[in-house]
């Protein structure tokens, strides 16, 4: 058996491998799936000396812990939190040196929701659909993390990062998500219009990476027919009939039937990754580039 | 043919019927195909094909909203069988729905030419359009929390079959043994959006039992 593999200690509450995901497949009702804070992953691949497309673990508020059974170069990014390898404190947000059978834990969460873990050489499970991402609405893709699996490693590439701290932003203690209406604004009242941009709303705790739920005002339908099933994207704002917001992230349906008032700027999405549920969140209109 | 912005990077093409946009789809495959349409995902669904990870939206909204000539029906491909067998625990619901025997819905649905309209709900679930309006039939009242993976089931215009055991509110009128959806195998979906679909009926054993017949 290789040696280059990573035993999974703690998985904790829900770590999934993620990637760039399986965009290209909207057709087939395959989501694209991949890393919620694409910034974060991106930056502990690129520590560790991966190319931007490795796989990476991404873990949700407590963290996880890991044994690899031959020394790696690893990073932890994201959320912010505690890291230690064979109990001594390690450094988050710049490469780490873990040896041979030594522990690397993954703390919880001190801000934010979701840590990457970057390991040289990549996660190396089977690709579905050429990518490595777990997609929890359909199923594609390894299952989550379990206590006692083992991950196979990929053969590391590039040497590590020579710096001892890559800036990240920190979590939001506001969510602002930048938003262009449409395309079916028309479905709800002006009413409805006014208080999606101008009143408050907080994260809900039933986000998850299929979208971010929210809790606010709830918006009120000047149409009340049936929406035919119709396409979706990454950050399109589904109003469901509770009329309370659903911002729909990387393992969202390709398809929906109900209206999209506002589509996010995909840039704002990376901090939408890491808002604990109880943020406030901010939609706010702005023009079409 | 109306054209929706859909954030920076996508549109949403808005046609009259199902037909049009199996036309649309089509036709935006064959520009894609020949190199002068740069897009990630066309996506067609009931009345709308989604097009996303487009570099210059605004340009072709224009050019889409200038081209007001319908796009030619799609030309016929291959048709793929789908052995069924007319067992659902919907059947007697949905032929008391269409007014005939339960023997008459096999019959009917067997004999109907099917087309993929879209995919979605799950990896490799097509909403087949084919059946005539009179036969739509609503959703159960209440989902089920499983329907088996094979299900063949009807909602509103459409028939479908489940690539996997999930949760549904379909009516299930039979079962196939067909696999939808192998992403070990090349193509991963059986069915994808444009493919002709017919219902063979097979076999004997339970479909037998429920009353289906054989063409």
């Amino acid at each position: 058996m290789t040696d280059r593999a990573l035993a999974v200690v703690r998985a904790g509450a829900l770590t999934t491998v993620q990637d760039l995901g399986r965009p290209g497949h909207a057709h087939l009702g395959v989501p694209r799936s991949g890393a919620l804070d694409a910034p974060a992953a991106a930056l502990v691949n690129r520590l560790v000396g991966n190319p931007p497309e490795a796989a990476v673990l991404e873990t949700t508020l407590t963290g996880c812990a890991v044994r690899p059974r031959s020394a790696v170069t690893v990073a932890v990014g994201g959320a912010p939190c505690a890291v230690t390898v064979d109990g001594r404190p390690a450094a988050w947000g710049a490469p780490v040196r873990v040896p041979a059978g030594a522990l690397l834990d993954v703390g919880a969460a001190r801000a934010g929701l979701r840590s990457y873990v970057a390991v040289s050489g990549g996660v190396a499970v089977e690709p579905v659909l050429g990518s490595r991402s777990t997609d929890l609405l359909s199923g594609l893709g390894p299952a989550p993390l379990t206590d006692g699996a083992v991950l196979p490693l990929g053969a590391p590439g590039e040497p590590h990062a020579r710096v001892d701290a890559a800036p990240q932003p920190a979590p939001p203690s506001e969510l602002v998500l930048r938003v262009t209406f449409g395309p079916r604004d028309d479905w709800f009242t002006p009413e409805a219009l006014r208080a999606f941009t101008s009143r408050p709303y907080r994260v809900s705790a039933a986000s998850n990476r299929i979208g971010l739920r929210t809790e606010g005002p709830a918006l009120a339908r000047a149409l009340t027919g049936e929406l035919p099933s119709e396409g979706m994207v990454l950050g399109a704002v589904q109003v469901p009939p509770d009329g309370r917001p659903v911002v729909f992230l990387a393992d969202h349906p390709t398809t929906g039937g109900y209206p999209v008032i506002a589509v996010v700027r995909p840039t704002d999405l990376a901090p939408a990754a890491q808002a604990v549920p109880g943020t406030p969140v901010r939609f706010v209109a702005v023009r079409r580039r | 043919m109306r054209v929706l912005p859909v954030g920076a990077t996508a549109l949403l093409v808005e046609v009259a019927s199902g037909e049009e946009a199996q036309a649309l789809h089509a036709e935006l495959l064959r520009r894609r195909a020949e190199g002068s349409l740069a897009v990630r995902e066309i996506v067609p669904a009931a009345r709308t094909v989604l097009l996303d990870g487009l570099t210059d939206p605004g340009r072709l909204a224009a050019e889409l909203a200038a081209a007001d000539v319908p796009p030619a029906p799609p030309r016929p491909g291959a048709v793929v069988d789908i052995p069924v067998r007319y067992d659902g625990p919907d059947l007697a619901d949905v032929a008391a729905h269409w007014g005939v025997s339960a023997q008459e819905v096999a019959r009917i649905h067997a004999g109907t030419e099917f087309r993929v309209a879209f995919c979605g709900f799950a990896p490799g679930f097509g909403y087949l359009t084919g059946l005539p309006p009179r036969y739509d039939v609503p959703r159960r009242a209440t989902p089920r929390t499983a329907v088996p993976a094979g299900a063949v089931a009807l909602a509103g215009p459409y028939t479908g079959v489940y690539p996997r055991s999930s949760p549904g509110g379909w009516q299930l009128i039979g079962s196939t043994e067909a696999v939808l959806w192998d992403h070990a195998r090349v193509p991963a979906a059986l069915l994808a959006p444009g493919t002709r679909v017919r219902f063979v009926p097979a076999g004997t054993g339970a479909g037998a039992r429920a009353g289906a017949v054989a063409t």
